[in-house]
């Protein structure tokens, strides 16, 4: 296992109250501008369907969509390179970065970029990556980490963010906390280096297989400039973002931000393709990742996450991810999709605890725009995880026990006397109140438990009834 | 009409009041109600735990406990949803598990959807807020059926539950595995419950009302936790 799993991380990240309060805050805030814009529109629900069936489409065709962009691609100009690894990927980027002769590359936001440990590989490469998403700048600067898909920095405050750039880019010393005053800051500091960097690496929401189109959506146009102004532009993606035709796009680009940002259409939607003489980068790279994707694709019950279109409407509604935050997931995913999306790519072993990260509630799967069922996913995932990880000893030893018990009718009755007789000692009024070693450790801690009944309902009916 | 009435382990053992208001309720609207004494757990614990295999026998076990009757009603939209959403899933090949599937029932879903009935003529004089559960919500999709009943009875002061959609942070072995996320949530949970100013708390499953009306118990709160059940029995 990497880090130290789910229970323990969360317990950490749950002690911060100031945390708590910003997650709550945004999320709810998030939360409700999402409600609006999708109960404005009547047929959301046939909409959904259709992402999902683009997506289920893509990942049946994959190996025969990906060539096809590759050969769209290459005709417009552009390059393809394939990665199997994350070490493979950073190893390509680096090299096209010294090849296009510089040592500093501006960044996009980008999830798979983040998922390789790209910049890190490229400052071990002597090559330095500068965030140019607000959020993602904020996350740098602090020598933190990300904690949401989309809103890297949701962990932090206006205040934070006006300590943290007081502290970190020159000449703002004294900036207030009102936020355009925060972005103003941001503004100027990065100005002068889309100016100045002659390389760009981004990510992609969507690749179109027919016309070989690269699309990325964003906020702020700092991803425009980077898209736009550098000489060489090197796109990672993971072979999932691939959809057949360009007009998929007209389904996706409705289903994204109204689930994500709860706009009905984000402010830039930068489309290109391949490389156009005189206008823009004038070298087009684009790096095609695997990275567990086609292991994901051979579990018929797992792969549907490979739908997910990073929107992160999950994480704001799941109630365990506005407690807990992103970091507990000790993951680039976090969330649901994160704990249905890291075991799958990253290696169950290495990830545990994570397909156990949820209440089950199904909120998740409410609003997910390409119908992703993360419940029944985490489901089979836990499954798996009995199966090929192996659980505590202990814990399978019992569910084995207890799976006797309620195969057998007289050993069901017998169990629940014994746990009535057992309980006897420990309640008072009805209830355990006191905590107790063993399995019930964890429930004692926070909540009192009822005993079991003096009468069972059979035994009401077995007298009452007659059997 | 004959009814077998799926009383689920957690109410059997814990809550037999809510199977003996379920029992009355259902006699009341003419059902002829049948308590096969064979029956155990549905597996529900098991599956969702990651120990499909070991629930095997009980998926079948129950279809056969189960064949023969009209409809199954369970007071707990969890169990419920475990027999028609899952099941079919685990046993795809098996008609009686098909059948079991096709005839389960939730109470509440049962009196409104399948008797056609919403006002059982109950008396309850408290302020109660009702709290959807998550399984009765977006696996069943109950949708307002037991609200529907629970306006119908008399002296019941139905009142408002802010973020009443929200998890009350049970999820099963999750209460226990995650029991420090699973007690923030049940925190927040009871932060609304004292805001709604219910003196009642009810729902469609125990084991949901097991976890809220165990953090009351320990936070010495004055809610009561109730069944659906139980106060459609009610006669006041």
């Amino acid at each position: 296992m990497t880090g130290v799993g789910f229970p323990a991380a969360a317990a950490r990240t749950l002690r911060d109250e100031q945390l708590r309060r910003n997650l709550r805050r945004a999320t709810t805030t998030i939360r409700a501008k999402r409600a609006r814009v999708v109960g404005e529109l009547d047929g959301w629900e046939a909409l959904r369907e259709r992402g999902a069936a683009i997506k289920a489409e893509a990942l049946a065709r994959l190996p025969e969509l990906l060539e096809e962009l590759e050969a769209s691609v290459t005709r417009a100009g552009g390059v393809v390179h394939w990665a199997a690894d994350a070490a493979e990927a950073r190893a390509v980027v680096a090299r096209l970065v010294r090849d296009a002769g510089s040592e500093e590359v501006i960044k996009v936001k980008s999830m798979a970029t983040e998922e390789i440990g790209l910049n890190e590989g490229l400052a071990a490469a002597g090559i330095r990556a500068i965030e140019t998403d607000l959020a993602e700048l904020i996350v740098q600067l602090g020598h933190d980490r990300s904690s949401h898909i989309l809103v890297p920095a949701i962990h932090r405050n206006r205040r934070e963010i006006r300590d943290l750039f007081a502290r970190t880019i020159p000449g703002a010393h004294g900036v207030g906390d009102d936020p355009g005053e925060l972005a103003e800051v941001a503004r100027r500091h990065l100005r002068e280096t889309f100016l100045r960097v002659g390389v760009g690496i981004s990510g992609a929401n969507f690749a179109c297989a027919d016309t070989g189109t690269l699309c990325v959506v964003e906020s702020e146009g700092n991803g425009r400039m980077c898209t736009t102004l550098p000489h060489t532009l090197i796109t990672v993606m993971g072979i999932e973002k691939v959809l057949p035709r360009f007009a998929d796009l007209g389904v996706m680009l409705r289903l994204l931000p109204r689930s994500s940002t709860g706009e009905r259409m984000n402010p830039y939607t930068s489309l290109w393709t391949g490389v156009t003489p005189g206008d823009g980068p004038q070298s087009f790279h684009l790096v095609l990742l695997d990275a567990g994707r086609t292991a994901t694709l051979a579990d018929p019950a797992g792969r549907d996450a490979l739908r997910c279109i990073r929107c992160s409407a999950c994480l704001n509604v799941c109630p365990v991810y506005e407690r807990t935050g992103g970091h507990a997931y000790e993951h680039t995913y976090p969330g649901p999709i994160g704990a249905i999306l890291a075991p799958q790519l990253s290696g169950l072993r290495d990830h545990t605890s994570l397909p156990w990260a949820s209440s089950l509630c199904g909120a998740c799967y409410e609003v997910c725009p390409v119908k992703i069922d993360i419940p029944s996913i985490l489901v089979h995932l836990r499954a798996r995880v009995v199966r090929e990880a192996g659980a505590s000893r202990g814990e399978h030893l019992a569910m084995r026990a207890l799976a006797r018990v309620f195969a057998h009718r007289r050993r069901y009755e017998a169990a629940q006397r014994l746990a009535r007789l057992g309980a006897r000692p420990l309640s008072r009024d009805g209830r355990i109140e006191r905590d107790l070693p063993g399995p019930l450790h964890g429930w004692l801690a926070y909540r009192d438990l009822r005993a079991p009944a003096r009468e069972t309902f059979r035994e009401w009916w077995a007298r009452e009834r007659g059997a | 009409m004959r009814v077998a009435l799926f009383i689920t382990c957690v109410s059997d053992t814990l809550f037999p009041e809510a199977g003996r208001a379920a029992v009355e309720v259902l006699e009341r609207l003419g059902c002829e109600v049948e308590f096969p004494l064979e029956q155990t757990c549905c597996g529900q614990m098991h599956v969702n735990a990651g120990y499909e295999e070991e629930a095997m026998p009980l998926v079948g076990r129950f279809a056969r406990v189960f064949d023969g009757f009209d409809a199954i009603v369970c007071p707990s939209g969890s169990c419920a949803a475990m027999v028609r959403e899952q099941y079919p899933r685990l046993a795809p090949g098996d008609p009686a598990v098909a059948r079991a599937a096709g005839r389960v029932f939730e109470l509440s879903e049962f009196i409104v959807e399948r008797l056609g009935v919403e006002d059982v003529g109950a008396v309850f004089p408290a302020r109660v807020a009702y709290h959807p559960t998550c399984h009765s919500l977006r696996l069943l999709r109950l949708g307002d059926a037991p609200l529907r009943l629970l306006r119908n009875v008399r002296e019941l002061d139905l009142v408002e539950l802010p973020e009443a959609t929200t998890c009350c942070g049970f999820g099963g072995t999750f209460a226990v595995k995650n029991a420090e996320t699973s007690g923030a949530m049940l925190a927040d949970k009871l932060r609304c419950l004292r805001d709604s100013g219910a003196e009642v708390c009810t729902a469609v499953d125990n084991s949901c009302l097991l976890h809220i009306g165990g953090g009351l118990s320990r936070e010495g709160d004055a809610v009561r936790t109730v069944h659906v059940a139980e106060i459609l029995a009610s006669r006041g």
